[in-house]
C-alpha cells in the first residue's frame, strides 16, 4: 500500500457498469513523512474518505478486489483512512 | 521477495475489514547492505516486527492471500519474517 492525500472529487456520469456507486477521489501520494511525491492519481473509495484525508491505497489486481463486486477495472483502490503515521521509535 | 527496513507504523481505525487485526507498518525497501533503495511501502505485519527491524517482505497478492488465507482479500505487500543476519 501508499500513503496519500484526498484532493479532490471526480464526477463521471457516464462510466462502467462496474463503477456504478462507486466514489472516485482524486489523490496525491505522500511519502512517509506526509511529503507530496509524484503526479495526483484517481482511486475508487470503499471507505467514505473525504477531502484532506491522509488515505491508504493499493494498485494492480488487489484494487479490483476491493470493490465489493470483484470483477471490475479499478487498479487503485483506497483501502483505509489512516489516522496517524509515526516514524521512528 | 524483497529486503526492508521498518521505519514507522501507521494508524487506521476506520478500513476494509479483511485488514482488522493486522498491524500496517511503513517499510523502506534496501539493498544487501542495508541502504535504502526505492520509496517506502505499507506493509501489512505478520510477524510482530516493529520500528528498527530488518524484513523480508512479500509484495505480490497472491501469496499474500494464500497467508491471509483469503482467496479474495485485497492485500498485496505483507512482512513474513524478521531478518536477523545478511551474510
Amino acid at each position: 500500500m501508499k500513503l496519500g492525500k484526498v484532493i479532490g472529487n471526480v464526477v463521471c456520469t457516464q462510466k462502467v457498469d462496474s463503477f456504478q456507486g462507486i466514489k472516485l477521489l482524486l489523490l496525491q501520494p505522500l511519502d512517509e513523512n506526509l511529503k507530496e511525491i509524484g503526479d495526483s492519481v484517481v482511486a475508487c473509495d470503499t471507505v467514505q474518505a473525504g477531502i484532506n484525508d491522509i488515505v491508504c491505497y493499493e494498485g494492480g489486481r488487489e484494487a479490483a478486489l476491493g470493490l465489493k463486486n470483484w470483477f471490475n477495472p479499478s487498479d487503485l483502490t483506497i483501502m483505509g483512512i489512516v489516522d496517524q503515521v509515526n516514524i521512528g521509535e | 521477495m524483497i529486503l526492508g527496513k521498518v521505519i514507522g507504523n501507521v494508524v487506521s481505525t476506520i478500513k476494509l475489514p479483511v485488514y482488522q487485526g493486522y498491524k500496517i507498518l511503513v517499510v523502506q525497501p534496501v539493498n544487501g547492505k542495508e541502504e535504502p533503495q526505492g520509496e517506502s511501502v505499507l506493509a501489512l505485519d505478520t510477524v510482530q516486527a516493529g520500528v528498527g527491524d530488518t524484513v523480508l517482505v512479500i509484495d505480490e497478492g497472491n501469496s499474500s492471500r494464500l497467508i491471509m488465507n483469503n482467496s479474495t482479500a485485497p492485500v498485496r505487500t505483507m512482512i513474513v519474517g524478521i531478518v536477523d543476519a545478511i551474510k
